[in-house]
């Protein structure tokens, strides 16, 4: 065992630890073990959601983009910022019923707003089906770091099912409280990294960042902006609305933002959490730097590029203060969307089909649920492939899809019937899944549109069937039962 | 308030439009590709709006209590 696994194995014990010391002192209900009765201030409420942005997808997949992609990387920088203007009048109201209605989830909300179960139910399976990818993301995230760190003794398969046990463990244990704790370690933590390797590599490779870009520039001409076709500026753009609007569709970023005690922070979140991006340009750098310095990583493997170069740069212990903090970025939101998907089965699915259950039995089953989703996140993990990007952009066409029925139930007036919601909903996933499973591209679907209209974010494209469905449903039924009222007969 | 929440407009312009228009990486800003700093530019601009926002907003001026602000 070299000194970098040493540190990282050391980290993930007191990950451990620090989540049953949270623990202490509390009687677990599950709307304590979820939302943590939505008892944290600011600072906390912060870390949650600031947290959850820092996850692998940032410190691997944002830098293996920057690397393997160049400027498609930058759309990472830009939606966060857009998400968090939009979350200042989003969220207050989603809180404010859900504090008035005790809503303690994201399917809870949909059901009690349109008066449907199954409505909840549908929102739910959503939630789960896109959480899936965003858990494989962090474990194999976690497969990178400890098989990279151990100079290649420990496999990045047994690596993942180390870290699936890890996040299992504490996530069974403590619940949110857990997450909260550990949030607060790993901030500190990749902050102080992820701007140290941004600043140092940059400079120890190239010195200067005008050089380094020069260097890419000379190197790969067109790089570093928009292609003409492909990843194109009208990628971006799509790409940056659909996963803008995505944000908080998220059962668990949902679920986070119930945890708060009053609404005002949310407003002075959406003024302070822009600036908290910044980071990624570290993150980016960090990739960049690795360009020119670790060539020829290509597919899937393009994820590495930060650590390899790190490992070229560094001493094995800073490599294992490194692997640790992609240990924890991987931990702690992965124990989040843990949390969510096995709470959305047991409280949003199972309850709601059997009202009859007991709470203890619910919570119960919730516990029971969390290996289960950790194994089937573990096997989609194995199958491996894709990059961490496309991973999370996946998770997002889909859950995304839930945005239009969201926005609307917030109306004064809801023009949406909850048949319509559902049909959206369910055509907008059918859509994404039948593209993203075929590989087939949304010109060979619809052949009158133009060939440029291939690079529109096939989550973006999705979302306008779905809107298109939602309208026409919520039309015909609505007139369907218009007519008893309305109409002589 | 009305007038000012408008301002939270100009980044989502600025970065979803305004992309298509400095698509190019020389000059380098700050040693980033054009592009990039323009991007990097809206996400400080936008905070600072979002301030401006929040600072005019009335919202956020009353006592804090479980329910403030009520419907809108």
């Amino acid at each position: 065992m070299n000194a970098a696994l040493v540190v990282i194995a050391l980290t993930a014990l007191m990950a451990l630890a620090l989540g049953l010391a949270a623990r202490r002192g509390l009687r677990m209900s599950l709307e304590q073990w979820t939302v943590a009765e939505r008892a944290f201030g600011g600072p906390f409420v912060f870390l949650l959601t600031a947290g959850e942005i820092y996850t692998t997808f940032t410190f691997l997949g944002g830098s293996g983009y920057a690397y393997g992609k160049g400027a498609p990387a930058y759309y990472i920088l830009a939606y966060g910022t857009l998400a968090y203007i939009l979350s200042y009048w989003l969220l207050p109201p989603i809180w404010r019923f859900a504090k008035q209605e005790r809503v303690i989830s994201q399917s809870h909300f949909f059901a009690k707003k349109y008066d449907s179960p199954w409505l909840g139910v549908l929102a739910a399976l959503v939630g789960v089906v896109a959480l899936v990818p965003y858990l494989v993301l962090q474990l194999k995230g976690l497969g990178i770091i400890v098989s990279v760190a151990s100079y290649g003794s420990i496999s990045s398969d047994l690596a993942v099912w180390l870290g699936a046990a890890t996040v299992t463990i504490y996530v069974m244990i403590s619940g949110v409280h857990g997450t909260a704790w550990n949030a607060v370690v790993k901030d500190i933590l990749i902050l102080a990294i992820v701007v140290f390797l941004g600043i140092y590599l940059p400079l120890h490779y190239y010195g200067g960042y005008a050089e380094m870009f020069h260097a890419i520039d000379a190197a790969k001409p067109g790089f570093l902006a928009f292609k003409p076709s492909g990843e194109s500026v009208l990628w971006f753009q799509s790409t940056v609305a659909l996963t803008a609007l995505g944000f908080y569709m998220w059962p668990h970023s949902f679920g986070a933002a119930l945890t708060s005690r009053h609404e005002r922070t949310f407003r002075r979140n959406a003024v302070i959490l822009p600036l908290y991006q910044l980071i990624l340009l570290f993150v980016f750098f960090c990739g960049f730097a690795a360009i020119l310095k670790v060539p020829g990583l290509t597919g899937g493997d393009i994820d590495l590029s930060l650590f390899k170069l790190a490992i070229q740069t560094f001493d094995p212990w800073f490599v294992g203060v490194i692997g640790a903090a992609g240990v924890l970025t991987a931990l702690v939101p992965g124990s989040m969307i843990l949390l969510s998907a096995a709470t959305l089965l047991a409280n949003d699915v199972l309850r709601a089909l059997r009202p009859e259950l007991a709470e203890d039995k619910v919570t119960l089953t919730a516990r029971g649920l969390v290996p289960v989703v950790a194994l089937v996140a573990v096997y989609f993990t194995l199958q491996g492939g894709q990059t961490i990007v496309a991973l999370l952009l996946m998770g997002y066409a889909f859950v995304t899809q839930l945005f239009p029925a969201l926005i609307c139930s917030l109306m004064a007036r809801n023009p949406m019937t909850k048949q319509g919601a559902a049909a959206g909903i369910v055509i907008g996933v059918a859509a994404v899944a039948y593209i993203t499973l075929t590989h087939s591209s949304f010109v060979s679907l619809l052949p009158f549109l133009p060939a440029q209209a291939n690079d529109v974010n096939v989550g973006f494209a999705a979302l306008a069937l779905n809107v298109l469905a939602t309208a026409a449903v919520s039309l015909a039924t609505r007139r369907a039962v218009a007519p008893a009222a309305s109409q002589p007969g | 308030m009305t007038g000012v929440r408008w301002l939270a407009l100009l980044p989502v312009v600025g970065i979803l439009i305004g992309v298509a228009f400095v698509n190019q990486v020389e000059p380098l800003i700050f040693g980033m590709p054009l592009v990039l700093a323009w991007i990097v530019g809206w996400v400080v601009v936008g905070s600072a709006l979002m301030a401006i926002v929040y600072a005019l907003d009335p919202v956020n001026s009353q006592p804090e209590s479980g329910h403030e602000g009520g419907q809108r």
